[in-house]
């Protein structure tokens, strides 16, 4: 904040702190959320726009995201994982919070099982997601 | 709270006179969106092909259409009351306003297309 008087101390911030998981996925949900928010919601509604549009809409679409062959290229799968993850990540720390909202879950040790849970989860259903849509 | 007349400890509703709205529509719509958003994949996952025809004919469906809208509406109510959030803690002054109305452009232009898109493929079919 441009007030600040410099000469004074500034309370403990995050170099301090040892990382721990519950920080990583802290962050992690408000990434995600950030990322889900715009880029997700962008092109989920280019998607749609692009059914509504017509075939050559759909097909520009399609385009930027899959080779002459018709499988994904890089963008498609980096796109494509790369929002899996994030949404499964932050509905798993979702949960996660809303388990937290009803006072639950904060002793040191569960609290740091729950957020290693969290990446578990995401990751082994973002697996399981792509492995059926690869088998397809 | 803690502060003010007892009558204001009693209605709860703080200094921006919205109480516990904003944290508590953000719990209701991210347990819709919880729904919502599993069904997306699912549907997705399972559709037959992902060619024009094919995804056209899966959005026309009643079946696709109506959760699609409500997933529009709980989602985008939901990152727009987080984005809030991000931009109370990271902007300050001017900026935050600008911020502020910026997001609320964003989310009611967008939610608007797609509203509008979904609506148009769902009525552009034939009466079944």
């Amino acid at each position: 904040m441009a007030s600040r008087n410099p000469a004074r101390p500034l309370s403990p911030h995050l170099q301090i702190y040892k990382w721990g998981p519950h920080m990583l996925v802290s962050i992690l949900h408000r990434a995600t959320g950030s990322g889900m928010a715009t880029v997700g919601s962008l092109l989920l509604v280019w998607w749609l726009a692009a059914i509504a549009s017509g075939e050559q809409a759909y097909a520009t679409f399609v385009d930027v995201f899959t080779t002459d062959t018709g499988g994904l290229n890089i963008l498609g799968y980096v796109i494509g994982i790369g929002l899996t993850w994030s949404l499964l990540q932050h509905m798993m720390t979702g949960i996660r919070h809303l388990v937290m909202d009803t006072g639950a879950g904060f002793e040191l040790k569960r609290n740091r099982m729950g957020a290693r849970a969290t990446i578990l989860a995401s990751t082994l259903l973002t697996v399981a997601f792509w492995l059926y849509m690869g088998m397809k | 709270m803690g502060s003010g007349t007892p009558v204001g400890r009693v209605r709860g509703l703080g200094s921006a006179k919205h109480g516990t709205q904003h944290w508590w529509q953000q719990r209701l719509t991210a347990g819709a969106n919880i729904f919502l958003m599993a069904w997306l994949m699912v549907a997705v996952a399972r559709m037959p092909a992902y060619d024009y025809a094919s995804v056209h004919l899966w959005l026309q469906s009643s079946w696709a259409a109506i959760p699609m809208a409500l997933l529009i509406l709980s989602v985008f109510y939901h990152f727009r009351l987080g984005l809030q959030v991000v931009i109370e803690d990271y902007m300050h002054g001017e900026s935050r306003v600008v911020t502020m109305i910026l997001l609320n452009l964003f989310t009611f232009t967008l939610g608007g297309i797609a509203l509008f898109a979904i609506l148009k493929v769902a009525f552009s079919g034939a009466p079944a």
